[in-house]
């Protein structure tokens, strides 16, 4: 299995629903053995574009490779690649034993029994092996689809939210168990979620997808460090993001211009075209300072800043500091016992490197992919 | 989250349990209404036709007749009958089959490839029943007759001899209990094919089952339940059934509906005819119960 060869190759992907644009032109490579994920909000394409890897769907336009080979219109039954479907889709009618056993026994596998009790004792499941899936509860359920897909160990592994039902705790769990189990047998996972978490923690490559295209696409700590979009700057983790003025640009920074005050951005961190743009920068990457104190050497600075909100959550402190220009920024301070602790009202300046700080697209909207609280899980 | 999930079931196991206990309490009152009507309807008129089935067969309508325990009613039925019993279940079987062969395919395509025709198709099924039963079956003849398009047909393409006919055959009459009794059978195949989950279906098609594989494990198990009661409502009326034996057949093909009828309504003899009726309903609720105990506990597959 580990010969190279077999990467996933979706080129130009398209699905039209009738006027609606559910998946755009979407091209991207997935290496094999790798582990990658799709993430994006309720919607964006996720599903329509695994159906249309497994042959569920026909696309509108566009190819799919498995390796050298177009698979773009191959019938789902004759393709190498396997689905835990959002909705599980169990057999009723067939046993727990028999679900899994199910795949292996198209194609004729001999000796199936065998490894069909390992994927249950797998998957954890060994005392139900003999129930029917109406009798196991939602996550018993998903770990069945799961062990249902995983026992033929297809070229590409599909997984539709796999996790979703699971509570928190089984979750994590299920997650290192997939992440062990992919690197074992080194099949090509596609994953699909909606939890910027798990996509983080698992995956190689993540990609963001939001209305059916592709934001960003990239391993998950450049992701997370040095987002293109507003959208990605938000659905990964959350931004702060300041309406600023290009200036300049000296040596490797780009000066910008935020409301009076310069600060500089390192300029491969640059996304922005235009004479004005978006300065982002993460909360835990701020640091607070008492107003006037002595500041580091080669740090950004904004001063003037009043805290307005103190939210202590254990590992850190999380504040609200209210600027002169009436916008609030987050500022996460790590509980090292290192820093100065703030109260409501005090007045302070915040500071971060500029390798830290990102610049956007000024036309993209700064609040695209901020969790509102019912996204949030 | 977690600490709901280590937390003992037991109380909440109770409190649902209390919950269903007081429901039980009440839930008996909504069987009243059938249950008096079963017992108006079908248990009184069945203790009232195994009476007569156990009267003196000497006594006559205008005397009336003694009831004498007369269990040698059943032993006579039987022995003057027994081949109109063997037709009725043989008619009856070979047109449960043909109607399944035939709705299986008709109700699977309301189901699934219908589309926007699917309750246009659906009011197709059922359109015969605007009209009166005795009035198609008699347009049956119309149909079958000898100088009628389709003997002609079966006759040119040789089918038939010449001076074959389809009227007053066996044919004629399983044509009619076919026609008569397809809406019994395309209903209830339609009801579980359309209940049947599509995405299961796209499942086994992801695990490697062909179109037809995908149909004979996933989709046909379940929609058993249909072809259990289609076959049940189809086969147990076509049984009792005299009607199509009457305006299609002759004697010759007479049933054991044709000869109860005769019994009660013509020559007013409620012995024959009762033990005739009960050994009728006897065999089809053994046969019945052997069928759905079989088709229950085993996959049929
Ligand atoms: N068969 C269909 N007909 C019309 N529109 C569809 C169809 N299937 C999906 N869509 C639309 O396409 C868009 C993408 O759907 P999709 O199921 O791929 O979303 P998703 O990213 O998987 O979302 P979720 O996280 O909620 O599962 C949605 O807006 C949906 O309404
Ligand atoms: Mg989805």
């Amino acid at each position: 299995m580990a010969d190279t060869g077999r990467d996933l190759r979706v080129e130009g992907l398209t699905k039209r629903f009738g006027d609606f644009l559910a998946v755009d032109d979407l091209t991207l490579t997935v290496p094999q053995g790798s582990f990658f994920a799709l993430l994006g909000p309720s919607g964006c394409g996720k599903t329509t574009t695994l159906r249309m890897v497994a042959g569920l769907d026909d696309p509108t336009a566009g190819r799919v490779l498995i390796g050298d080979e177009d698979v773009t219109y191959l019938r789902p039954y004759k393709r190498p690649v396997n689905t835990v479907f959002q909705s599980y889709a169990l057999f009723p009618h067939l046993t727990i034993f028999e679900n899994v056993a199910f795949g292996l026994r198209r194609r004729g596998v001999k000796d199936y029994k065998q490894k069909t009790l390992d994927m249950i004792d797998l998957v954890q499941l060994g005392p139900y092996a003999a129930r029917k899936p109406a009798q196991l509860s939602g996550g018993q359920q998903q770990r069945v689809a799961l062990g249902r897909a995983l026992i033929n160990e297809p070229a590409v592994l599909l997984l539709d939210e796999p996790l979703g039902a699971l509570d928190l705790k089984l979750r994590r769990q299920m997650q290192i168990e997939l992440k062990r189990i992919q690197t074992e047998i080194a099949v090509t996972f596609v994953h699909v979620t909606h939890d910027q978490e798990e996509a983080m923690t698992m995956a190689d490559t993540i990609a963001v997808m939001n209305h059916g295209v592709i934001e960003q696409m990239g391993a998950p700590g450049d992701l997370y460090e040095n987002p293109e979009t507003t959208f990605v700057a938000n659905f990964l983790g959350q931004s702060n993001l300041i309406r600023v003025d290009v200036i300049d640009t000296v040596d490797q920074d780009v000066v910008v211009d935020c409301y009076g005050q310069k600060v500089g951005v390192v300029a491969s961190r640059s996304h922005a075209g235009g004479r004005n743009a978006w300065l982002g920068v993460r909360p835990e990457k701020v640091f607070a300072e008492a107003a006037g104190a002595d500041h580091r050497v080669g740090s950004n600075i904004l001063t003037g800043g009043r805290v307005t909100d103190v939210s202590f959550v254990g590992v850190s402190t999380q504040y609200l500091v209210a600027m002169p220009w009436g916008q609030e920024l987050m500022v996460f301070e790590q509980n090292t016992g290192q820093r100065p602790l703030f109260r409501n009202g005090d007045q302070l300046d915040i500071t971060w490197s500029p390798a830290h700080a990102f610049l956007l697209d000024a036309d993209q909207d700064a609040r695209a992919g901020v969790m509102t609280p019912e996204d949030d899980e | 989250m977690t600490a709901g999930s280590t937390t003992p079931p037991a109380p909440v196991g109770a409190v649902v349990d209390g919950g269903t206990a007081r429901r039980r309490g009440w839930g008996w009152l909504l069987l009243v209404p059938g249950m008096l009507w079963l017992a108006v309807f079908f248990v009184f008129p069945t203790i009232q036709l195994f009476v007569t089935s156990l009267y003196d067969p000497s006594g006559s309508y205008e005397q009336g007749y003694a009831m004498t325990w007369h269990f040698a009613n059943y032993l006579d039925a039987v022995k003057d009958t027994w081949n109109l019993f063997a037709r009725s279940f043989a008619y009856a079987g070979i047109a449960t089959v043909v109607c399944l062969l035939l709705g299986y395919p008709l109700a699977y395509a309301i189901a699934f490839k219908a589309g926007a025709w699917k309750y246009f198709m659906l009011v197709l099924v059922i359109a015969p029943f605007f009209t009166s039963f005795l009035l198609r079956t008699l347009s049956w003849r119309t149909i079958l007759s000898d100088q009628g398009p389709v003997t002609d047909f079966f006759q040119t393409v040789g089918v038939l001899p010449d001076d074959g006919r389809l009227l007053a055959t066996p044919v004629a009459v399983i044509a009619g209990l076919i026609y008569n009794f397809m809406p019994f059978m395309t209903l209830p195949l339609y009801a579980s094919l359309d209940k049947v989950d599509y995405r299961l279906v796209e499942a086994a098609g992801d695990l490697y089952s062909s179109p037809f594989t995908g149909f004979r494990k996933v989709t046909f198990p379940l929609s058993l339940p249909g072809v259990v009661s289609g076959t049940l409502l189809t086969f147990i009326p076509a049984c009792g059934d005299y009607i199509n034996a009457e305006l299609l057949g002759t004697p010759k093909q007479y049933m054991v509906g044709n000869r109860i009828q005769a019994a009660f309504l013509t020559e007013h003899n409620y012995p024959l005819a009762a033990s005739l009726s009960l050994i009728l309903m006897l065999v089809v609720v053994l046969m019945v119960v052997l069928y759905v105990r079989r088709a229950g506990t085993e996959d049929l597959i």
